[in-house]
């Protein structure tokens, strides 16, 4: 999909989804250390990144997110021991989802760290971020058509 | 269970373009254990629809919903409003739920989101193999409990065949001799006579080469209107 014409004041909308363990604690610690990141970054907290469904990471891009990305515990770290191993399983086939879709699975990564990374958290930030401003905004953005697609996914559903 | 996977996107969107209201209808039972058409995967193909139609510059509304059972009459009932009122509709379930949807709904264009592959199992989380050829008169009884039907790629009867080696078929060396397989088990289980036995040609009448198949239970049908 061939975007616009990279825009100097686009400033990404990204939703990022972390695991309530080292990536939290990670998020706790940059704050705590006054360490700056995007401020656009919306945050989804889950019990672990094995929690991350591909309808979340779907829904993301379709409720207008430019990029999104999971930070988890580092690789044979995880709390719930292989969680973030799913869950990198799963952010691969989203990718390729998304290149499917046309969206790009560019718009999507996986970050690891431990709780005591704030940097490398705040870092991860900083690269997506830059990363979707080279890729310019959602491509979905520029063809809003009436009617609006009118089925949302409920993410409150049981099934979910 | 019945294994099935998911066609490409673009075979999905091609095969309902021009619809303006899509509905994707998943299915309970088989095709939701085997990830390949359940609640979850209908709401992924419809927000993947949804995004790819507006990439397209294409205005349609594309919804889900899924059902304990496509093939069965009183589980596509529920979705009569739901289906009369769409253009088009993908089934998720295996070739039985999309054909139960057009004969139950006979103006309603239906087309397949799945491809039904086979009847088998897990062996391990993300892995189906074949296990069963629906042949209709199964002789698992003699054969150690593995079926030379559905894993000998050559459907042997009476042992296996020159190309099998070091317990592998030839066809693919990471298909196991289904022959080697029904051997191994029956010389632990102490049963190698049952080999002894050499099988007649096999009746495929009672498969697929008898025509479409049908199973008649006498008790069991209902002698007056309810």
């Amino acid at each position: 999909m061939k975007n616009e014409p990279i825009n100097p004041a686009f400033e990404p909308e990204i939703t990022a989804f972390y695991c309530a363990y080292c990536a939290y604690m990670a998020a706790d610690a940059a704050g705590v250390l006054r360490i700056q990141y995007p401020a656009s970054i919306k945050f989804v907290r889950l019990p672990c990144t094995g929690k991350i469904d591909i309808r979340y990471l779907l829904a993301a891009f379709e409720q207008g997110a430019d990029g999104a990305y999971v930070v988890a515990c580092t690789l044979g770290n995880c709390h719930h021991v292989r969680g973030n191993e799913r869950a990198l399983a799963r952010i691969k086939r989203t990718k390729a989802l998304l290149d499917e879709i046309g969206i790009g699975g560019e718009r999507l990564d996986m970050f690891f760290v431990s709780g005591s990374q704030a940097h490398a958290f705040a870092e991860a930030a900083r690269s997506m971020t830059e990363r979707i401003r080279q890729l310019g905004p959602n491509p979905l953005k520029f063809r809003r058509t009436e009617p609006q697609n009118v089925h949302r996914i409920d993410l409150s559903e049981e099934s979910v | 269970m019945i294994v099935a996977e998911q066609k490409k996107l673009d075979e999905i969107r091609g095969s309902v373009s021009g619809a303006r209201k899509i509905l994707i209808v998943g299915c309970g039972t088989c095709v939701t254990v085997c990830f390949a058409g359940g609640a979850q995967e209908a709401a992924i193909l419809a927000s993947s629809i949804r995004m790819a139609n507006q990439l397209d510059g294409q205005t349609c509304e594309v919804a889900d919903v899924t059902v304990q059972r496509q093939c069965e009459w009183e589980y596509l009932d529920e979705l009569a409003d739901q289906i009369n009122g769409a253009d088009a509709i993908v089934s998720l379930a295996c070739g039985v739920g999309v054909q139960a949807i057009a004969e139950r709904f006979p103006n309603a264009w239906v087309v397949p989101g799945l491809n039904t592959a086979f009847i088998g199992m897990p062996t391990e989380q993300g892995i189906w193999e074949e296990r069963c050829a629906a042949c209709g008169d199964c002789l698992l009884g003699i054969t150690g409990g593995i079926c030379p039907i559905a894993r000998c790629s050559k459907s042997l009867l009476n042992g296996p065949c020159g190309g099998s080696e070091a317990g592998h078929c030839e066809i693919d060396p990471n298909i196991p001799c289904a022959w080697q397989l029904i051997h191994d088990r029956l010389e632990k289980l102490g049963k190698l006579e049952l080999l002894l036995e050499v099988q007649p040609p096999k009746n495929w009448q009672k498969a697929r080469d008898g025509g479409p198949r049908k199973v008649i239970r006498e008790d069991l049908r209902l002698t007056h209107k309810e």
